[in-house]
């Protein structure tokens, strides 16, 4: 069993979790993924490390909740166990293993969309702990799904928050953030976008436009997350590529997003039907147009 | 007396029933059948089944003891060497193994040992007859790599020499292809395997899970840090082959082993496990081994219309004659000397259906079965919703990357030599699927003794 050592909401629907998992921190570099498997009858679902502590041998993960297993996920609270937690799992990020003094002189921007700002903050983290500054751009629908603001402050060069609605820091999208930057005189040799499908397709737009190559670090369906079930196929230039273990991070001007996005809603009618289940228990009698029950 | 050149029949699940329900198709012998049946073994002096079992099971000996019925004596002779009897009573080959080499077999049917070592493990598990427990210990410890049955095998053995056992299992659950790819029908998981896994706990082997060696930690570490002297890799199969034609990313493609694993180790079959699984009203299956027969009858028991799409003819379906047959019976659609070329989607990216040609056999190729040719202008297509890919595997390179020293083949399978699993690392032994590619669980079994003994020369000459 993995303790929860600390559970926080951060807000609507996002949760943050500490848990004990000393080999997987020791292991763990930025980039890479656990999988958590709730009790007996759970999911095994892939969640985004957001921080690790070797020295404690903790994980912490932050996770949105989806459907009816991040639901009943969310309800764990501080002494409560994952049944299993395994990790770290796929590729750590690409920085990681480049030589320092040329890290040192490149110009990085990273950018977050919503919770995809938990695995951008590890990253941020490495690179400010060996004395590289990057940019971070983190954006969210509104003011209060702004997460880890304070803890990004610490570690980013230069930090920029945007609202879509404008009730935060700056007005717009990630991407117009991106183009106002540039526009501005900024100068990057590597962007790392991390957030929903639909916003690393618009930034690998727009970067494209910028000639910014570009990393994304993918989240498909999974189940085993070592290679074994090929669930978590992504189309990446011409090739089939495993995000499991060849991934989670690809050049994102090769990745196909509306295929990537279509798989994402294979599950969908499953999913549905049991967070139904869920909420609604046995006061559920139709209305999903799955049961049947309004017949 | 029945027909003393026949095999006692044993009992099935009706094929109707079954086709619905997770439960098993077979029902093994009853004491007084499995000794009627071991009445017909001779006890050759010179018994050739021995030679065709992998791990070497005294054959005649354990039938003798059913003859007379001893069962619990009979326990214990294939207990010599097998760790995993009610699995291998379920799942073996015999046909091509020990009953394939019976000598009842010349003029007649072979006797039944398959399903009587499965009598004789289902007595002993039904009674709580556990395996004996090992001599004192002696302090040597030693890491298995994978709790399928190679690693499990393996385990069992070096705990009886007395060694220290650790195993590291990288899913949730113990038991590899055992619990993840064979379904409940033909290898019920509560009431077999985990028992069987129960057994080789019992002999003092810890079981460590969650733990993916090349990402939790390393083989190197575990040698250097964690004071482990010798290490058996039985890292199984690994990343599941697709066609590499065009439609193979559409919404209801899967690999055979993600959907058997969704049901099997996920139990997605189920209402009350969270795991989703997509059941699809008209499956193909694409390929003719035990997997894929696996998965077209898990398909079925879902609810499907099921084929099997294969590009050869019956004759040369790799899969077990029985599995074939049972197949037939629960009512698969054979769709034989078809081969698929394009998976069509729909406009949201769902399959709608699969292009395939008609293929005739021609002349043999290197495997000495006769090569599929394509028939000219026999292209059709076929109306499905869903697919399922089963092709085999390729090695999973995590270990082999990280892990220093330790050779690989072209195939980027584990070098590991027959006798005793020795691989170019020292202290480091293989054995099973991560060295030959897909095979049997017999097979791995064979692999994990021959590695047992490789690391207990190895340990006791250091």
């Amino acid at each position: 069993m993995y303790k929860i050592q600390k559970a926080e909401k951060l807000a609507e629907n996002i949760f943050l979790m500490q848990v004990e998992a000393p080999r997987i921190a020791k292991h763990c570099e930025p980039g890479q993924f656990v999988i958590v498997k709730m009790d007996e009858v759970g999911e095994r679902i892939p969640l985004t490390i957001c921080d690790y502590d070797k020295e404690a041998g903790t994980i912490t993960i932050v996770f949105q909740t989806v459907g009816a297993s991040t639901e009943k996920m969310a309800r764990m609270t501080t002494g409560d166990a994952f049944q299993d937690f395994v990790g770290p799992l796929g590729c750590p990020s690409e920085f990681t293993s480049e030589d320092m003094e040329d890290l040192k002189k490149k110009k990085l921007l990273f950018v977050a969309g919503g919770v995809g700002t938990a695995p951008v903050y590890p990253q941020v983290k490495w690179l400010h702990e060996r004395g590289v500054k990057a940019d971070v751009i983190v954006g969210a629908k509104t003011k209060d799904l702004i997460i880890l603001e304070e803890q990004m402050k610490k570690v980013a060069g230069n930090l920029y928050i945007t609202t879509d609605d404008g009730t935060y820091g700056r007005h717009g999208m990630v991407t117009k953030v991106i183009e106002d930057l540039v526009a501005e005189g900024k100068q990057y040799d590597v962007c790392i976008a991390i957030g929903p499908m639909i916003m690393m397709k618009f930034c690998c737009l727009t970067t494209k436009k910028l000639n910014i190559p570009t990393i994304v670090s993918m989240n498909p369906i999974m189940v085993d997350g070592t290679g074994m079930c090929g669930a978590c196929r992504v189309v990446v230039g011409s090739e089939i590529k495993f995000a499991c273990v060849d991934g989670p991070e690809f050049d994102g001007h090769l990745v196909d997003f509306d295929l990537a996005m279509k798989r994402q809603q294979l599950y969908k009618t499953e999913e549905g039907r049991a967070l139904l289940r869920l909420q609604e228990g046995n006061t559920h009698h139709g209305g999903c147009g799955q049961c049947g029950g309004d017949q | 007396m029945g027909d003393v050149l026949k095999k006692v029949p044993v009992r099935e699940q009706d094929p109707q029933v079954r086709s619905e329900n997770f439960e098993e198709v077979c029902y093994g012998y009853n004491d007084k059948e499995a000794m009627e049946e071991s009445v017909r073994c001779i006890n050759c002096k010179n018994a050739k089944c021995i030679n065709g079992c992998p791990v070497a099971i005294n054959i005649p000996g354990f039938i003798q003891e059913v003859k007379a019925g001893n069962f619990a004596e009979a326990y214990k002779v294939i207990g010599d060497a097998s760790s995993l009897p009610a699995v291998c009573g379920r799942v073996c080959p015999q046909e091509t193994q020990c009953e394939g080499l019976c000598i009842r077999g010349v003029k007649g049917e072979p006797v039944s040992i398959g399903k009587l070592e499965r009598f004789v493990a289902d007595w002993a598990i039904k009674n709580n007859i556990k395996p004996e427990v090992p001599k004192a210990a002696n302090g040597h410890k030693v890491a298995v790599i994978g709790a399928g049955p190679a690693g499990l095998t393996c385990a069992g053995d070096l705990a009886k020499m007395g060694y220290e056992v650790t195993i590291f299992e990288a899913l949730h659950q113990p038991g590899g292809v055992l619990v993840y790819g064979i379904p409940e029908f033909r290898l019920p998981k509560e009431k077999v395997v985990a028992v069987e896994v129960e057994n080789v706990k019992s002999l003092g082997v810890k079981i460590e899970t969650n733990v993916i060696i090349g990402k939790s930690t390393t083989i190197d570490e575990l040698l250097e840090k964690e004071g482990f002297e010798a290490v058996f890799i039985a890292s199984g199969a690994g990343l599941p082959m697709f066609m590499g034609i065009p439609g193979e990313i559409y919404n209801g493609v899967f690999s055979a082993n993600e959907y058997l694993t969704r049901s099997n180790l996920m139990k997605a079959y189920l209402e009350d496990h969270d795991t989703p699984i997509v059941t699809g009203k008209k499956v193909a299956v694409v390929g003719g081994g035990n997997v894929a027969m696996d998965a077209a009858r898990t398909a079925k028991r879902l609810g499907a219309e099921v084929h099997i799409v294969y590009r050869r003819s019956e004759a040369e379906l790799p899969a077990r004659v029985e599995e074939v047959h049972h197949a037939k019976q629960e009512g698969i659609i054979m769709d034989l000397l078809t081969n698929p070329v394009e998976i069509l989607g729909d406009e949201n990216g769902w399959v709608r259906g699969m292009k395939c040609v008609k293929m005739e056999l021609g002349e043999p190729d290197e495997s000495g079965r006769r090569r599929p040719v394509q028939i000219p202008g026999s292209e059709f297509e076929l109306e499905l919703d869903t697919v399922i890919m089963s092709l085999g595997t390729s090695p999973n390179p995590l270990i082999s990357t990280t892990t220093i020293g330790l050779d690989v083949n072209k195939r980027k399978c584990i070098i590991a030599d027959e006798e005793f699993g020795e691989t170019s690392k020292e202290g480091v032994y293989a054995g099973g699927d991560a060295v030959t590619g897909a095979a049997t669980v017999i097979l791995a079994m064979g692999a994990g003794r021959a590695g047992a003994r490789g690391i207990h020369k190895y340990l006791s000459e250091k």
